[in-house]
């Protein structure tokens, strides 16, 4: 397995390091905890077990050919299509190597994440930020609150289906000299305007449609 | 420390020692303080709960995520150019730096190219936008040690870089300027001319300013071995950008995945072994000399051509072309209503912005909104570390280790 050295300057976006056989050696390396290997856009994604997290992530930081010793990023994805709506995705990154990496894993909101906190300290607050945006909850986190949200919220932003206006506004009450919460009031309903082009086709019924079916 | 002066004892050497309980049977706590989030040095609206044993820090829990807007939330509401504006608004003292890393992630996605005056035309703004970020952070962090007057003299530069900002964009801050494909609008007249002029100026004052500071008593007693990290703690904590490169790692993502035309630029990657205080803010001084070479760089060997790609599905088209032909007009109208459509896949781009890594993972669906949007924020990895570097450290300490952390709230709550 060798690093191919990259070709600058034929696009914008940064030029990586490429491995030849990445896809090869991950599935030697990860084994059985390894579903599927992506490659898109020139990024190799590796989507794991939820169970074999740690252990698939201490592999891939240790092997000296890869050594991922760098945590970027965990964050989560809601598509709530799937039978496990909730992705994590995490971003490794090997400054050694220069190389970059995407695990993913799914889960449906109830079954807890394998928390890489004894791996990278610095999971700590990703960890809490995708508990506060999506409700996924990470064990062996020892500090899992909400980081993001404002102090006795409830609900998870992130979730596609969570309104974008929320369900609480606060103002500031001049009778009772503190701010309180009230349930939000829009004085219009919420608009989301679909640009999409109507030749292409839409899978709904344009607005006033259904009246035409009437007879 | 309040029930030890509630004891009414005379304070003797014995007393420093951790004795519990003390003499007249009250239990000596911690005490614990609020540092923010209303604090001329907490950097914007961060409350620290530290925990002290006298003026020792034993620990910090940062509380973040008051300034937070659901960012990430609304551009998953808005199209792909809609979207955009939020992103000056998240590091808002490098707004284009920031814009910069989503505009690479919708051309990754789409396949996007990007002519070459529009790649050395971003570059250059990048940096000029690096000296504008690390004019706000060394002065301010010398104010927050107690040099009052090295942020009055680096304001008036970083005016005139606004000024430069204002001519391409129209606007001082929040400039919106680079587009999926290139920038906004090309570089008006006389542009050039004016940079390179003020590049030639910059270095005297910076060195001025580095005078006054740099080699100063006071400040090297106040930012030397102060928040020393090491290399492996700092590749441990995520650290990046001039951080990790104040502690021995020789990382820039400018260099090692080098984006738009920084594989042309010459220019070296300043590194400091110390890993305190003092070597970050050092290592963001001679950054910004690093950047001025590449800004007159990008300035001398601007190339002519298109400002931003040709690809109608991408870019509007000139206003003169919409008067005459139909075509464009009805590009123009579709793309300003429609928008552009990214192909479905996910992508992480991540640039070097002036306080470090600032990456996107952007997830498409094929539609003219992005599915997910993430915002890989430096500042939060930055920010976490802070318990690991203020542990054992005298409370006005905080504010040296905070302002050489370069943090920004826009960026770090999102």
């Amino acid at each position: 397995m060798a690093i191919v050295a990259p070709e600058l300057g034929r696009h914008s976006w940064p030029v990586m390091a490429t491995h030849d056989a990445l896809s090869a050696r991950l599935g030697e390396l990860l084994g059985g905890a390894l579903i599927d290997v992506i490659e898109h856009a020139g990024e190799t994604t590796a989507v794991v077990q939820r169970e074999a997290l740690v252990p698939a992530i201490t592999a891939l930081r240790d092997a000296a050919d890869l050594k991922f010793n760098q945590l970027t990023d965990i964050c989560g994805a809601d598509y709530p299509d799937r039978a496990e709506r909730f992705e994590i995705v995490i971003h490794l990154l090997s400054m050694t190597h220069n190389l970059r990496l995407r695990v993913k894993l799914s889960t449906d909101g109830r079954a807890p994440v394998p928390s890489l906190t004894a791996l990278y300290p610095n999971a700590g607050w990703y960890e809490r930020e995708t508990w506060d945006c999506y409700g996924v909850m990470f064990t062996g986190n020892p500090d899992m609150r909400r980081i993001l949200t404002d102090y006795g919220f409830e609900g998870h932003p992130f979730r596609k289906d969570f309104p974008l206006t929320g369900h609480v506004e606060l103002r500031w009450s001049e009778e009772h000299k503190r701010v309180v919460y009230e349930p939000v009031k829009l004085a219009q309903d919420f608009r989301s305007f679909d640009f999409l082009s109507p030749w292409e086709g839409t899978d709904y019924v344009l607005p006033g449609d259904e009246k035409a079916t009437g007879k | 420390m309040s029930s030890l002066g509630s004891a009414g004892a005379a304070w003797t050497a014995d007393d420093t020692t951790d004795v519990l309980p003390a003499k007249d049977g009250n239990e000596i706590q911690n005490y614990m303080i609020n540092f923010g989030p209303q604090h001329p040095a907490a950097h914007g609206v961060l409350r620290l709960v530290m925990e002290l044993d006298g003026e020792i820090i034993e620990r910090c829990d940062p509380h973040i995520g008051l300034l937070h807007r659901g960012t990430e939330k609304l551009i998953e509401y808005k199209t792909y150019l809609q979207a955009l504006p939020y992103m000056d608004r998240l590091d808002y003292v490098s707004p284009m730096c920031m814009e910069h890393s989503y505009v690479l992630a919708i051309e990754k996605l789409a396949g996007i190219e990007v002519p070459l005056r529009a790649k050395y035309i971003r570059t250059m703004f990048a940096e000029i936008t690096r000296i504008l970020n690390h004019i706000l952070n060394t002065t301010a962090h010398a104010m927050d040690v107690g040099a009052m007057t090295p942020i009055l003299w680096l304001f008036e530069e970083r005016e005139k870089l606004m000024e430069f900002y204002e001519r391409v964009s129209g606007a001082r801050f929040h400039a919106a300027w680079f587009r999926p494909g290139g920038v906004h609008q090309d570089l008006p007249a006389g542009l050039l001319d004016d940079v390179l002029a003020w590049c030639d100026h910059f270095p005297k004052v910076l060195d001025e300013m580095q005078g006054l500071v740099a080699d100063n008593r006071i400040f090297k007693q106040r930012l030397v071995d102060i928040g020393v990290i090491s290399k492996e703690d700092a590749i441990a904590w995520g650290f990046t950008g001039p951080c990790i490169r104040a502690s021995g790692v020789a990382w820039d993502i400018r260099k090692s995945q080098p984006y738009d035309a920084y594989h042309l630029m010459d220019f070296d990657v300043p590194v400091s072994n110390d890993g305190d205080c003092y070597a970050r803010f050092m290592v963001r001084m001679q950054e910004m000399r690093e950047s001025l070479k590449i800004i007159k760089q990008c300035a001398k060997e601007m190339p002519a051509g298109s400002h931003i790609t040709d690809n109608r599905k991408v870019a509007p088209p000139s206003r003169g072309e919409m008067k005459r032909s139909m075509e464009a007009l009805i590009h123009h109208f579709k793309l300003y209503t429609e928008g552009l459509h990214v192909p479905a896949g996910d992508a992480y781009v991540a640039t070097e912005s002036p306080k470090g890594e600032f990456g996107i993972y952007m997830v498409a669906d094929g539609t003219n909104k992005p599915w997910r949007c993430h915002i890989r924020a430096t500042g939060m990895a930055h920010l976490q570390a802070i318990d690991f570097l203020c542990k054992g450290h005298m409370l006005a300490d905080a504010p040296a280790v905070l302002g050489s952390l370069d943090i920004v709230f826009g960026e770090v709550d999102r």
